[in-house]
């Protein structure tokens, strides 16, 4: 079919196995693409209003209700930006133990992602549930690891979705010894299901597609791969501390679309899995670099289809780190003396101040922000949450202006598949949208 | 979904409303004993692992999330229509949860706290629980829910049966797990008037009760001016922390004194 004249009207309306509500809407006439774009279409929550009047100690408890796929890293970031506005500064355990609560976080998501939402479109099925039949040694294994990752996530913090015990100062419960014990079982016993992961992988053909972006993440001068500490790096160079993370993220409105995008060196950037292995490969656990040199996944890698395998090489760096730091964690014993009473400070027991603090933490989608401004009763004054698929969006557009041209010529369902995939690809969590911008529909 | 059109097995559906699709992964982290519920029933639609959709009647619908625009009220209107046995389920859908707390702001002032000057490009209603807007026939409380009790409901809802949520305090399941309780440790908690089924799971973690259940039908209210007198705290802290998940219940009882539920 010649291009020249070729029509096609996709409007993906609720795009399927994606967290939150989005469109796509392509429009080309006589082979000219005059629409190609993705829309965040989630009902406004206005968290960042809500907050206001609400006591810095709780702003953890609210804002891990934005998302419940990453609500332990919005926990996190929460945590970051509180504790940097009342100036504490945690304890040595304190940071092990949520390093520990990203790990978790990490292999839960990613294995959700990678198994459910993603392989699908690969082994050519619309969801998950038709491979229960012919894939079921497949599903079956996807779901026990993403139960052993909620399991340990359990022990640690009570649950995965909306974690307990992690608050600002600490935790309010500690593992007990039994407790390193029984997560570290179940983290050797997913190595089974972790070898057979990395072999499905290795199967897959993701499809080809290049285009050259800015990518962003956390980056740091130590050895450790940045998850939880760290500036604002990207691949052009750039490199921001937390406090500056407006000038890393630069939100605006283009009247094209009416949606609040973010850009920093160029039209638009990456955050991710992609993002950080694209910054960050050299700090990788030695076992996930042998996977990902395995898979011949090099960086800098350009292709956002292959975010999806980023989160795989991800997958086994945490494993590997988690199973250390409970090693470590054994082996040094906990000081229960540091266990600490919730109680959105009615006790006093953490002074408050007149203040401004930022948290910055990569979660699995990417780098989240919180800020929180207070009064000097310790109560929210102004709140801001930018989260990872709010910074993509802008990315995922500029993507589907190069793919859609390489692709015109397949059949309509292809090309809507392959967009879909591209977004999926970015593991988008729209319900985050704590303030998505957007939305007028071009029927 | 051709299998579907010959199964006889109920037709099930999942929805997300405004909310943080927590308790959809919920069911998710079932592992797999999710495997024993689909091979039970069909579901025919759940858009955050699926893109199958179905378009008949809907033996159960599963609703996540609460009301907070024009466009979920048609929708939820709509899925209503369709469908034989509505669920809600998570504080969001059963009792508007945290986004509830928009309700304590006029509207407009929220709304421009967050978009700036353009915040009427984007539609929002006073947020409100399903059952404000359609009837629910089960419930499933808490944020997020607790995943027992939803195969609970689920099962009494494919059988026909009612599924009561025992009118227990917090304090009743708290006690046999044997937590100290945080009025002892100096914080006040909201499990005197919130209602059980969770296991006291947030105070088994060290935590308070925030009351994500709803209240009880009838709190024992002399036995809690006992608690805040002897414990001597301000009741205005215990109404602040209570506005956290259950804001919406007064929205609730003003649009009903004004005659227009």
């Amino acid at each position: 079919m010649a291009t020249e004249n070729k029509d096609l009207d996709i409007k993906v309306e609720y795009l399927t196995r994606v967290e939150g509500h989005g469109n796509i809407v392509v429009n080309v006439k006589n082979g000219k693409i005059e629409k190609c774009e993705f829309h965040v279409v989630e009902s406004p929550r206005l968290f960042e209003g809500m907050l206001r009047g609400r006591s810095i100690f709780e702003a953890q408890h609210i804002t891990s209700r934005i998302c419940g796929i990453c609500s332990c890293g919005h926990s996190l970031a929460s945590i970051q930006a509180a504790e940097d506005a009342l100036g504490v500064v945690p304890t040595v355990q304190t940071v092990k133990l949520r390093k520990l609560l990203l790990d978790y976080e990490f292999l839960d998501s990613h294995i959700l992602h990678f198994y459910l939402l993603a392989a699908p479109d690969i082994l050519g099925a619309p969801s998950f549930v038709p491979l229960v039949e012919t894939h079921n040694a497949m599903i079956r294994r996807a779901l026990r690891m993403k139960k052993a990752a909620n399991d340990v996530c359990d022990i640690l913090v009570g649950r995965h979705v909306h974690p307990i015990s992690a608050i600002v100062g600490g935790f309010t419960k500690l593992p007990r010894p039994k407790d390193l014990s029984a997560m570290l079982n179940i983290l050797e016993g997913m190595k089974t299901d972790l070898a057979d992961t990395l072999k499905l992988a290795a199967s897959l053909k993701f499809p080809d597609f290049r285009r050259e972006t800015e990518y962003v993440a956390l980056v740091s001068d130590d050895g450790e791969y940045p998850l939880l500490a760290g500036d604002i790096g990207s691949t052009d160079g750039k490199r921001f501390k937390k406090a500056d993370y407006k000038k890393a993220t630069n939100e605006f409105i283009d009247p094209r679309s009416s949606a609040k995008f973010t850009k920093l060196s160029r039209d638009s950037f990456f955050v991710g899995a992609l993002a950080r292995f694209n910054l960050n490969y050299d700090k990788l656990h030695p076992e996930a670099k042998k996977v990902a040199e395995s898979l011949d996944f090099k960086p800098v890698c350009h292709n956002p289809y292959l975010n999806t395998v980023a989160q795989v090489v991800e997958i086994v760096h945490c494993w590997h780190h988690a199973v250390e730091l409970i090693k470590d964690l054994k082996k040094n014993g906990l000081d229960y003396e540091e266990e600490i009473t919730v109680g959105l400070n009615e006790k006093g027991a953490i002074p408050v101040r007149a203040g401004s603090g930022v948290g910055s933490v990569e979660v699995p989608r990417g780098i989240l922000h919180h800020h929180y401004e207070t009064d000097a009763a310790g109560m929210i004054k102004r709140a801001d949450c930018i989260i990872p698929t709010n910074q993509n969006i802008n990315n995922i557009e500029y993507d589907f202006q190069k793919l859609l041209p390489e692709i015109i010529t397949l059949p309509k369902d292809t090309i809507r598949l392959r967009l879909e995939m591209l977004v999926r690809a970015y593991d988008p969590c729209i319900s985050c949208s704590a303030h998505y911008l957007d939305v007028k529909f071009v029927e | 979904m051709t299998k579907a059109n010959v199964s006889t097995k109920p037709k099930v559906a999942f929805f997300d409303f405004a909310c943080c699709e927590g308790c959809q992964l919920q069911v998710a982290n079932l592992g797999e004993a999710l495997l024993d519920i689909l091979g039970a029933i069909d579901v025919v639609e759940f858009r955050e692992v699926m893109s199958e959709k179905w378009d008949k009647d809907y033996d159960v619908a599963i609703i996540e999330g609460s009301i907070t625009d024009h466009h979920a009220e048609e929708r939820i209107k709509k899925i209503r229509a369709r469908s034989k046995v509505l669920i809600a389920y998570g504080a969001c859908a059963s009792i508007g949860g945290v986004n509830g707390m928009k309700n304590s702001f006029a509207l407009d002032e929220i709304r421009q706290s967050v978009y700036g000057k353009d915040y009427k490009l984007f539609d929002s209603t006073p947020t409100r629980a399903v059952g404000q807007v359609v009837k629910v026939d089960y419930t499933v409380n808490g944020c997020p829910i607790y995943p027992p009790e939803l195969i609970e409901v689920i099962k009494c809802a494919l059988r026909g049966l009612p599924y009561t949520v025992p009118d227990n305090p917090v304090c009743s399941e708290c006690k046999l797990n044997e937590n100290v309780c945080m009025y002892e440790r100096g914080v006040a908690c909201l499990g005197p008037w919130t209602k059980a089924g969770c296991n006291s799971w947030c105070v088994n973690n060290g935590n308070i009760c925030y009351g994500c259940r709803g209240l009880v039908k009838h709190p024992a209210s002399g036995a809690a001016e006992e608690v805040i007198s002897k414990y001597n705290l301000k009741p205005e802290l215990i109404k602040n922390k209570f506005d956290m998940y259950n804001k919406c219940g007064e929205a609730d009882a003003a649009l009903s004194a004004k005659g227009r539920k």
